[in-house]
């Protein structure tokens, strides 16, 4: 089965999520925490904005000689021993994965925090089939243990209180005595900790994500601060990296570019604690280390994005910046996207991966601001990226039948000058007058969309172009 | 039939607008991967010898662990009790079978019991000998091998790790050159570990903890001169 998909009603989610007070309580830590910490790490590297062109430049050749580096990547990944998959679909991907499980007669699976594992649905797959997923990463073991999806994608409980936390732990961990002391999130780590290791040391497999996969050495990277991705991998008799195409990297060098950006833009350190690279099962003296190594390269839509604009997407490395610095997500956090991958990148990648007529509102979630793409460490123009959305939704006719019929009177009239000026010059004259005694509307006819929220500022009385016709004649 | 692996690498050619046979496409490649070229290296990395050892130092802790400077490594084993007693420890500790470890003065210390191979999660410390020192970030470089077991790396609550101060390097690049000149071009052991202070979660109202999955405190003993 697949994730239930609700990005369709995102007005409606939105609603619900701003009036949710221990969400809001929660959201209000995202800015103020994840901004500053960026904001230091950068200052502190004088060379951060040119490792930032220089790790776009990467991902851009990267890509451009995606299907050679695949090729690569699959000679030295089998040539040290490791299987390697291609999944051109979700529901491909999940029966590799189970298929493996199978033949080693797995009843439990720990998992390292994967966004793809969440966006193919492959903990209820498993599970359906009698075999048991356990999240390791703290947040994914909390929403995991809630029943519910990732809320950011670095940080997926971070829409969670301590006191949640608590509750959740006293449900679950029934075994423990109930009169311990979990106020702390200190004591509720160690919990986590003790809980969790016994799971680790009892899995049959490990599956993981990937940061990047290497295409120079065939390995795979992964890059965590609690050490449970690499427990997952190192302890149990197979290891399996899930992965999409666009982690495909060059070299050992170019992969060092992307780590100097990637920690940095994500928590503001110098580098995540743990980096690990992984090449084939372990090898013949090896005292210990995976007995099977499996890649399993998953496509689910993005080899279709390679072909126009939405390329640049594929450059994203998952730093989680855009939506650290997204007013729309500081206001309605993660869940109200809908799917698996919200903010800003979210906004982009989900028409793409899902269909614009599931995720068309989407590129809509947007105050234009353009932080996201300040911030993005592969610079990618994510505001750009979700207009072309919006003019895609128009070309499909997916619109409300008022917004196409003012856009299309619109571009009726800017595509005639003699036209378009004097109509938009007693249009903003009108306007002017009505709304002269406040300065802004509470309520316009056409535009309900807008005015429910906020206020419409009236203009000054006259249009930019017949302002710059002036000001031209002054100089 | 066509395989899911030829409609995926079909896909990608398509929408490429390629065949996958253009020589100069194939020669970019080769070229990039037996060249691996550097890009942008931060100017803070490339300080002589002496300033990369006190930069090791200061990102080391910076990092949240911590670090000893011993003069040579026959200090190690009494830098290791001292460690164990300060934090009120059993003087125990498990160790891969690695020869640069082997050869210290271990009957230096014969209260400390010193045990060899992988960690089963039972032990409290753990002991490795780095590949390397990154002074850029304060990270140590950890290569797996018949010697050297990852587990010791993750499992124990206190990871003991000795570095070589010749073995500091400005630099990551630096370390896959030497990394290449061991292995070979395009060859990796099975695991590098690269660690950067002790495991941390802020999954929790995004307060940092230490402490999370892998050791709660990572010790660094430093060794000799640059
Ligand atoms: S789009 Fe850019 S900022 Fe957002 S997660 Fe991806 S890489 Fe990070």
């Amino acid at each position: 089965m697949s994730v239930h998909i609700t990005s369709p009603q995102f007005k409606q989610n939105a609603r619900e999520a701003l009036a949710d007070q221990p969400l809001q309580k929660a959201l209000a830590k995202v800015g103020p925490g994840f901004i500053g910490k960026r904001a230091a790490a950068a200052e502190k590297l004088p060379e951060f904005e040119a490792l930032r062109d220089s790790a776009r430049d990467i991902k851009n050749h990267t890509l451009a000689h995606l299907d050679l580096y695949m090729e690569r990547f699959e000679e030295k990944a089998r040539a040290a021993g490791g299987h390697v998959h291609f999944a051109v679909d979700a529901a491909e991907a999940r029966n590799i994965i189970l298929g493996i499980c199978r033949d080693l007669g797995a009843k439990t699976v720990t998992k390292g925090k994967s966004m793809i594992s969440e966006e193919i649905g492959l903990n209820d797959h498993l599970e359906a089939n009698g075999i048991q997923p356990v999240e390791t990463d703290l947040g994914e073991y909390l929403i995991q243990i809630r029943g519910e999806g990732p809320s950011h994608i670095i940080a997926p409980a971070i829409h969670l209180n301590k006191e949640q936390v608590e509750a959740d732990f006293r449900r679950v961990h029934a075994d423990l005595p109930p009169e311990r002391n979990l106020s702390e999130p200190t004591a509720l780590l160690a919990e986590a900790r003790g809980k969790l290791r016994e799971k680790f040391l009892a899995a049959d497999v490990g599956i993981t994500g990937a940061n990047f996969l290497v295409a120079e050495t065939g390995t795979s990277i992964i890059v965590t601060n609690e050490g449970n991705g690499d427990l997952t991998q190192t302890l149990p008799k197979a290891h399996i990296v899930l992965a999409s195409i666009e982690k495909l990297v060059p070299t050992l060098e170019d992969v060092s570019q992307l780590l100097r950006v990637l920690a940095r833009s994500a928590t503001g350190q110098e580098m995540s604690v743990y980096t690990t690279f992984s090449t084939g099962p372990r090898r013949a003296e090896d005292p210990d280390g995976p007995g099977d190594y499996h890649v399993v390269i998953l496509d689910n839509g993005r080899s279709g994005m390679l072909a126009g604009q939405l390329r640049e997407m594929l450059r994203c490395i998952r730093c989680g910046a855009c939506m650290n610095h997204c007013p729309v997500y500081h206001a309605v956090g993660g869940h109200a996207y809908g799917w698996v991958y919200p903010g800003p990148m979210g906004s982009v990648l989900t028409p793409s991966l899902i269909g614009v007529e599931k995720g068309r509102n989407l590129p809509n979630a947007s105050t234009f601001c353009g932080r996201c793409e300040e911030v993005c460490p592969v610079r990618i123009p994510l505001p750009k990226l979700m207009r072309h959305w919006r003019e895609k939704e128009f070309e499909r006719h997916l619109m409300p039948a008022t917004q196409r019929t003012g856009l299309a009177v619109w571009s009726f009239l800017a595509r005639r000058g003699w036209l378009y000026r004097p109509m938009t010059r007693m249009a903003m004259a009108m306007l002017a007058l009505v709304g002269k005694s406040k300065g802004r509307f509470s309520k316009l006819p056409l535009a309900g969309g807008w005015t429910q929220y906020r206020d419409f500022p009236a203009p000054e009385g006259d249009t930019f172009q017949a302002q710059w016709a002036a000001r031209k004649n002054v100089r | 039939m066509t395989s899911s692996r030829d409609v995926l690498f079909a896909s990608i050619r398509t929408a490429l607008g390629v065949s996958g046979a253009e020589a100069p496409r194939r020669q970019a490649v080769a070229d990039r991967i037996s060249g691996h070229p550097r890009g942008v290296i931060p100017a803070r990395a490339e300080l002589p010898p002496a300033g990369q050892i006190a930069l090791f130092k200061e990102m080391v802790e910076a990092a949240a662990a911590t670090l000893v400077h011993l003069p040579d490594a026959s200090a190690v084993p009494a830098a290791i009790a001292a460690y164990l007693r300060a934090r009120n420890l059993p003087l125990s500790i498990l160790r891969g079978a690695d020869a640069r470890l082997a050869n210290l003065p271990w009957q230096s210390e014969p209260a400390l019991d010193v045990w060899i191979g992988p960690s089963d999660g039972r032990q409290l410390a753990g002991l490795s000998h780095a590949f390397g020192g990154i002074a850029e970030s304060g990270t140590v470089v950890m290569l797996s091998g018949p010697d050297n077991p990852s587990t010791l790396n993750l499992l124990p609550d206190h990871h003991l790790v000795v570095v070589n101060a010749a073995d500091v390097t400005g630099t990551y690049e630096e370390v896959w050159d030497r990394i290449r000149t061991l292995y070979g071009p395009g060859t990796l052991p099975r695991t590098v570990n690269w660690i950067t202070g002790p495991s941390r979660s802020a999954d929790i109202e995004q307060t940092l903890l230490l402490g999370a999955h892998g050791p709660r405190s990572l010790h660094v003993l430093l060794v000799g001169d640059a």
